[in-house]
């Protein structure tokens, strides 16, 4: 703006005092708006506060009438006067599923987040990187359908090849389950956090300082190289954030799970194998939402929420201080 | 970071691209003292072959990735069009309408799902910007990163989590029914953590200058926001709120233990049960041997996808048109 168009309006009318005309009027909105926004923060610190002391005011009563080992036994008798409930084979079968889901998605995760900022000609980037977001689009019942109905009878021969060959190893010790199996679990979380990996990496990986690529290049790197050595190691930090934050959300999957999970007989034998069924936390309280009708009861599913909870929180937490680390180094 | 500097880092820190510059100037040395011609763009036949393996396995893990995808949406579109191309699924409901018979509608799904989620929009979105709002504009010290870690653990909380909360709260402690309502709490607590981090990361776009020359022209901090610092963010704030409202809209978790399935149309939030498209299509999946309620359950889960996609779509092209971008 040049010096003539100067705003009239800038210079103080005479004789009229400033800050009586303008600001003093405005001061009372000022106050109602800055306490409409600290009482916001207030109330989302105590809503999350709240959520922690409810959960385990609600979960103290029933943990303290269990007769089992919470954190050891495999039973899940919620009821009567004698309850006996552990998570161990809930924190088996969630982890493992989890883990199996890890190493599917991340490797893919990130050869197709460098397909995208690396491989891809220009005009095919976008409508990639569209199409791998619309897999987040697709909400997770229909996952479970699918995996239910379509995907399962496919996967099936695979696992039964698996079991014959390599039965083995406990690993893939063959267990008669015909319906969903922790492994095929894991199939189907790897697609859910795929868009997530995805997503995460293809911006860290974007964020490469041109320099590093085009130096690698100068030196005679191949596209590989200059990957390698300018652009993968500028990303790690994002790819282990990524890799956690997806982590975070397999495990804590409901719905989809829910739908293909095989619920184990109460008191079947304990098996290291992957073909074997099991509940998840969140299957487990998703498939007994029924039995919500005595506090007791309800408590020890809160207790195994719990446990989730804390699962999740500590996966997430290690990704938002990587997240920090890298952004002290970037910034 | 000035380009220089990333430079000396990468060399100071040893990492791959400064071994890279080593073995290259050796390699170079190498040449000048054969008197071969330097190999400037071709490689030695293994490196060339890795690099093509590299290219093959970027492509196929593309290809890969889209295997999924096309199979979901082709067997959902195959199997539920049929239904959606009839009127009476979006005008009729499934009262008296048995698993194994044909016909009826969801449009009392498809309005519960609305509903709640209108609902939850207009508690989280008032209440995730203002959020926001204190902790780009007024957030200092011990309170705002308090705030800020909250936020954070709020965005990992597993959705039968938040589920289980509400229950908790409504049902055991106070003693309510099961209603509409209690749905869009625990959506609330899934939603909030969308909208403080997409509509915080966008006011912090918004450049300082357009603070500073507003505060220079006496127009108070409240006015600066809501009329210069909004607007500037208002697409990427609307990208937000709707990838948010696609979020809530697929949950199911919390709708299994708040929100059990009618097949009426119930559009009192506040008494009796409320059926929505997740319901819908858990109810018919229980009646997986009847050809009727499978192309149901299909054509609701088509239905759900395309209101997602629906809002997913209207998310981007907000986006797009935002004045302020990543």
């Amino acid at each position: 703006m040049s010096a003539t168009t100067t705003p009239p309006e800038l210079t103080e009318p005479a004789g009229s005092s400033w800050t009586a005309t303008v600001t003093a009027p405005r001061r009372g909105g000022d106050r109602w708006f800055g306490l409409a926004s600290h009482g916001a923060g207030v109330a989302v610190v105590a809503l999350v506060t709240l959520v922690g002391v409810f959960l385990v005011s609600q979960a103290i009563p029933a943990l303290s009438k269990n007769e089992a080992n919470f954190l050891t036994s495999r039973e899940w008798s919620v009821g009567g006067d004698n309850p006996r409930f552990g998570i161990l084979e809930m924190l088996w079968t969630t982890t493992t599923a989890s883990i199996i889901a890890m190493a599917i998605a991340v490797p893919i995760g990130v050869c197709v987040a460098l397909f995208i900022t690396e491989y891809a000609p220009q005009w095919l980037r976008r409508p990639a990187a569209t199409l791998v977001d619309l897999l987040a689009a697709v909400p997770s019942i229909v996952y479970g359908l699918w995996g239910l109905i379509i995907f399962r009878p496919v996967v099936r021969p695979l696992e039964d090849w698996l079991s014959t060959r390599l039965g083995w190893l406990p690993l893939f010790a063959p267990t008669g389950i015909t319906g969903g199996t922790i492994m095929f679990i894991g199939v189907v979380l790897a697609i859910m956090i795929l868009p997530i990996v995805t997503a995460i990496s293809r911006e860290v990986f974007a964020q490469t300082p041109t320099t590093h690529k085009e130096g690698a290049l100068a030196l005679g790197a191949t596209r590989w190289e200059m990957i390698r050595t300018a652009v993968l190691p500028f990303g790690k930090p994002g790819v282990i954030s990524a890799a956690m934050l997806a982590l975070g959300r397999a495990l804590g999957e409901t719905i989809a799970v829910t739908f293909i999970v095989s619920t184990l007989a109460a008191g079947s034998d304990w098996t290291w194998s992957m073909l074997s069924g099991g509940e998840t936390f969140a299957s487990r309280i998703a498939n007994n939402a029924a039995e919500f009708d005595s506090p007791q009861k309800t408590g020890a599913f809160i207790a195994a929420g719990l446990v989730l909870f804390i699962l999740t929180f500590v996966v997430n937490a290690i990704a938002r201080v990587v997240i920090e680390r890298r952004k002290a180094f970037t910034e | 970071m000035s380009a220089t500097s990333a430079a000396e880092t990468a060399e100071a820190r040893g990492t791959p691209l400064s071994r890279l510059v080593a073995a290259r100037r050796a390699a170079y040395r190498a040449d000048v003292v054969t008197d071969d011609p330097p190999q400037l763009t071709r490689g030695s036949a293994s490196r060339r072959l890795t690099d093509q393996v590299a290219r093959v396995v970027m492509w196929a893990s593309f290809g890969l990735a889209m295997v999924p995808l096309v199979w979901i949406l082709g067997t959902v579109v195959a199997r539920g069009y049929e239904l959606l191309l009839a009127s009476s699924w979006w005008t009729l409901s499934q009262r008296n309408i048995n698993a194994a018979d044909v016909g009826g509608g969801a449009v009392h799904a498809i309005q519960g799902t609305l509903i709640q989620a209108a609902v939850t929009a207009a508690i989280s979105v008032p209440l995730g910007i203002f959020t926001a709002i204190y902790l780009v504009e007024y957030g200092r010290g011990r309170l705002a990163r308090a705030v800020s870690f909250m936020v954070d653990i709020l965005s990992g909380v597993p959705s039968i989590v938040a589920a289980l909360f509400v229950y908790a709260v409504w049902v055991t402690t106070f003693g309510f029914q099961r209603i509409g309502f209690a749905v869009c709490l625990s959506l609330v607590l899934l939603m909030i953590p969308v909208v403080v981090r997409s509509t915080e990361e966008m006011l912090k776009l918004v450049p300082n200058g357009l603070r500073e020359g507003s505060y220079a022209l006496g127009v108070p901090k409240w006015i600066t926001i809501t009329r210069i610092v909004l607007p500037t963010a208002f697409s990427g704030i609307v990208t937000g709120v709707m990838l948010g409202l696609a979020r809530v809209m697929g949950e199911t978790a919390p709708l299994l233990i708040l929100g059990p399935y009618t097949k009426s149309i119930a559009t009192n939030l506040f008494d009796g049960y409320m059926p929505t498209l997740p319901t819908m299509i858990n109810q018919d999946r229980t009646e997986i041997g009847l050809d009727s309620a499978m192309e149901r359950m299909w054509a609701a889960a088509l239905t759900l996808i395309l209101i997602v996609l629906a809002l997913n779509l209207v998310g981007r092209w907000a986006a797009r048109r935002s004045s302020v971008r990543r």
